[in-house]
C-alpha cells in the first residue's frame, strides 16, 4: 500500500516537474512565437486588444518588407560580418588560448579575468572614442569596421571558451606529439584542433550568434552601406511610427537564418571526442 | 651504439633542485630501471633524457652524440607514457604511423613497419579501431607499438603499467621482458614499484631526493645495499631495522646490543667500527624465523599474521616499540598475542652506521 502511494507520488512529482519545465520553455519561447504570428497578421489585427489568436494569415507584410528594403543586401552584410569576425576571432583566440593553457604562468589566470572583465564595461561608455576613431580611419559604415569591433568584443569569450577546452587535453598527448616529431603547427592542426572539434564548433557557433544579433555597434557605426539585419529591424521601428506587423515580419526574417543554422549545427555541439585517449 | 651517458645532470625549478648532479652510464641493449619513491626525480630524469624538460646543467650523450640541447624528435628516442597518450581521433594504424608520416617516410615502408609492430604486439586485428574501443592493456600495447615503429636507439617508459589492474600488470610485465629480448634494444624504464624494477631490469638505479643512491643488478641491490634507504626500498616486505650499539668485537665477530638488552654476535669484521658506536641492524623477513622463546635471539608478542598461501607473514612486536615482519611457511599457525621467539640468520644480517651507510665490507666492494 505504502509502496504504491510512494510510486504514485513519484509519478505525480514527475508530471509536475515536466509541466513546470514545459511552462518555463513556453514562457521563453512565447515572444518568438508571438513575433512569428504577428508577422502574418494585418497591421489592424496586430494592434487589436484583446489580441486575436485566430486570424486569416497574410503574407502582405513580407511583400512590403521585400518591396521596401533590400533584404538580401542586409542579410549579406550580416553573413560577411559575422563570418569575418568569427574567423578573425578564431585566428587570434586559438594561439592565445594555446599559450595560456599549455604554457601557463602565474599571471595567466589574472590575464583571463582581466580579459573577461572588459566585457563588463558598458559599450556606450566607449562609444564616442570608438566612433571618432572609426571616423578618422575611414571605418565608419564599412563591413571591415564592424568585423574589427565584433572580433574585439567577442574575443574574451572566445579565448576563455577555447582555453577551457584546451585545458581538458592531457599534456601527455602533446608531448607524445613532440616526441613523434611534430612541429608546433602540426601539433596544433593535426592533434589539438581535431581533438577539440566539438568545443571549437560551439565557440564558432556562439560567436556567429553574438555577431548576428549584435545591435548596439551596428546601429551606431553603420548607415546604408554596411548595415546588417539588426539595423534593418531598427529602421522599421522609428521613421513612420510603429508598424508591429511589418516589424515582426522583418524580425522573423532576421532571426530565421541563425535559428536554422543553430538547429542544424546542434550535433556539432556534442562533445566527448577526447574520451579514450588517456585513462 | 645506443649507449647513453649522463654527466653531472642538474635540473631546478626556481630554487628547488630536483636533480642534484646525476652521473650514469647505460650500456647498449641494457634494460635499466629507475626506481624510487614519489618525488625522487626519476620521472624528471627520464623526461630530461627525452628532451621534454630543459636541464639546468650537465650533459646527455647518446651513441657519442651530445643530445642535451636537441629537440625531443631529434634525439632518436621513443617514449611510452603512463597515460598512453594515444591520439583519440586517430585509429590504431594512424597512431602508430603518425611519427613516420611526419618524418616523410614513404607509404609502403610505413605500412610494412606498422604491420611488423602490430604482429609483434598482436595488434593486427585492432588496426582500424579507435583508442576508445580498446581495453587498457590493448591501449598500452598501441603506445608501445607507436614507439617500436620508429626503431629508436633508446626506448623510454614512464610508469607504463601503473594504470593497469594487478593481473594485467603481471602479464604486461612479462610481455615487456619478452619484447626487450626480441628487439634487443636499450630500454629505460621508470617505476615506483620495486617488484617491476627487480623483475625487468638488467640493472636498477635506485633514486632518492634527486640523487642516485645505488646502481646495480637486482640481486646486488638485494644482497648488498649500500645504505639503509636502498635496503629498505628493495625487498617485500621491507627489511626490518633495529637500533643497536656495538659492545665488542674480536677476529671475525662483532657483538652488538639491542635496546631490549639482548646481545647478538654477527660474523662481521669489526675493523671500521669502534666499541660504543650506534648502529642499525637490518634483517629481511626471509632471514628470520619464529621459534620457541627459549631458543630465540629475541622474544616478542605475535601481532597480526597474514596468510598468503605460499607464505605467512607474522608481525611480531618486540621491545622498544619495533615490529618485525617474519616470513614463515604457508602452513604456519600463530595465535594473536602469543609470546614467540624470533631467530635471526645473522650471516645474512646487515649493519648500518649512524649515517645509514652500510658497514658490510662485502657491500662496499660491490658498490
Amino acid at each position: 500500500m505504502i509502496a504504491l502511494s510512494q510510486k504514485q507520488r513519484r509519478v505525480f512529482s514527475q508530471i509536475a516537474l515536466t509541466a513546470a519545465a514545459w511552462s518555463v520553455a513556453f514562457i521563453i519561447f512565447f515572444p518568438i512565437l508571438w513575433m512569428v504570428l504577428t508577422s502574418f497578421k494585418t497591421e489592424l489585427e496586430a494592434f487589436a486588444t484583446p489580441p486575436s489568436l485566430f486570424f486569416s494569415p497574410t503574407l502582405e507584410n513580407y511583400q512590403e518588407v521585400f518591396g521596401r528594403s533590400d533584404y538580401m543586401h542586409y542579410a549579406w552584410n550580416s553573413v560577411v560580418i559575422s563570418m569575418g569576425a568569427t574567423l578573425l576571432g578564431m585566428l587570434l583566440a586559438v594561439p592565445a588560448a594555446y599559450a595560456m593553457a599549455f604554457y601557463e604562468t602565474k599571471r595567466t589566470q589574472s590575464t583571463l579575468l582581466w580579459m573577461l572583465s572588459t566585457k563588463m564595461l558598458p559599450p556606450v561608455g566607449v562609444l564616442v572614442p570608438i566612433y571618432l576613431l572609426f571616423k578618422e580611419s575611414g571605418l565608419l559604415d564599412t563591413r571591415t569596421g564592424l568585423i574589427l569591433i565584433y572580433t574585439l568584443i567577442n574575443l574574451p569569450i572566445m579565448v576563455w571558451m577555447i582555453y577551457t577546452y584546451f585545458k581538458e587535453i592531457p599534456k601527455d598527448i602533446l608531448e607524445a606529439c613532440r616526441m613523434d616529431g611534430a612541429t608546433l603547427g602540426q601539433e596544433i592542426s593535426r592533434v589539438l584542433l581535431p581533438m577539440c572539434k566539438g568545443g571549437l564548433a560551439s565557440t564558432v557557433l556562439l560567436s556567429l550568434i553574438l555577431c548576428w544579433n549584435e545591435a548596439f555597434w551596428s546601429l551606431n557605426l553603420t548607415a546604408a552601406n554596411a548595415a546588417p539585419l539588426t539595423a534593418l529591424i531598427a529602421s522599421y521601428s522609428s521613421p513612420e511610427g510603429l508598424f508591429w506587423a511589418k516589424l515582426s515580419a522583418v524580425s522573423t526574417l532576421a532571426c530565421a537564418p541563425i535559428l536554422i543554422f543553430g538547429w542544424i549545427s546542434q550535433k556539432q555541439l556534442v562533445r566527448g571526442l577526447s574520451f579514450g585517449a588517456v585513462k | 651504439m645506443a649507449e647513453l651517458k649522463i654527466n653531472a645532470l642538474r635540473k631546478s625549478y626556481g630554487d628547488i633542485e630536483i636533480l642534484k648532479g646525476i652521473d650514469l652510464h647505460i650500456r647498449d641493449h641494457e634494460f635499466v630501471v629507475f626506481v624510487g619513491p614519489s618525488g625522487c626525480g626519476k620521472s624528471t630524469l627520464l623526461r630530461s633524457i627525452a628532451g621534454l624538460e630543459e636541464v639546468t646543467s650537465g650533459q646527455i650523450v647518446l651513441g657519442g652524440r651530445d643530445i642535451t640541447g636537441l629537440k625531443p624528435a631529434e634525439r632518436d628516442l621513443a617514449m611510452v607514457f603512463q597515460s598512453y597518450a594515444l591520439y583519440p581521433h586517430m585509429n590504431v594504424r594512424k597512431n602508430m604511423s603518425f611519427a613516420l608520416e611526419l618524418a616523410g617516410v614513404d607509404k609502403a615502408t610505413i605500412e610494412a613497419k606498422v604491420k611488423d609492430a602490430a604482429r609483434i604486439l598482436e595488434l593486427t586485428h585492432l588496426l582500424d579501431r579507435k583508442p576508445k574501443d580498446l581495453s587498457g592493456g590493448q591501449r598500452q600495447r598501441v603506445a608501445i607499438g607507436r614507439a617500436i615503429v620508429r626503431h629508436p636507439q633508446v626506448f623510454l617508459f614512464d610508469e607504463p603499467l601503473s594504470n593497469l589492474d594487478a593481473a594485467l600488470r603481471v602479464q604486461m610485465r612479462l610481455e615487456l621482458a619478452r619484447l626487450h629480448h626480441e628487439l634487443n634494444a636499450t630500454m629505460i624504464y621508470v617505476t615506483h614499484d620495486q617488484v617491476e624494477a627487480m623483475t625487468l631490469a638488467d640493472r636498477v638505479v635506485v633514486m632518492n631526493q634527486g640523487r642516485i643512491e645505488q646502481v646495480g643488478t637486482p640481486l646486488e641491490l638485494y644482497h648488498h645495499p649500500v645504505n639503509q634507504f636502498v635496503a629498505g626500498f628493495i625487498g617485500t616486505p621491507k627489511m626490518a631495522f633495529i637500533p643497536a650499539r656495538v659492545i665488542g668485537g674480536q677476529g671475525h665477530e662483532l657483538t652488538i646490543q639491542l635496546p631490549s638488552g639482548e646481545h647478538l654476535t654477527l660474523p662481521r669484521s669489526p675493523d671500521s667500527i669502534h666499541v660504543g658506536a650506534e648502529v642499525t641492524l637490518g634483517i629481511r623477513p626471509e632471514h628470520m624465523r619464529i621459534v620457541s622463546p627459549e631458543n630465540a635471539n629475541l622474544t616478542g608478542q605475535l601481532d597480526v599474521t597474514e596468510h598468503l598461501g605460499s607464505d605467512t607473514y607474522c608481525h611480531v612486536n618486540i621491545d622498544g616499540g619495533h615490529t618485525l615482519t617474519v616470513r614463515q611457511g604457508g602452513d604456519y599457525e600463530g595465535r594473536f598475542g602469543e609470546i614467540v621467539g624470533v631467530d635471526f640468520d645473522l650471516s645474512r644480517a646487515h649493519l648500518f652506521d649512524s649515517e645509514g651507510n652500510a658497514l658490510d665490507s662485502v657491500t662496499r666492494q660491490a658498490a
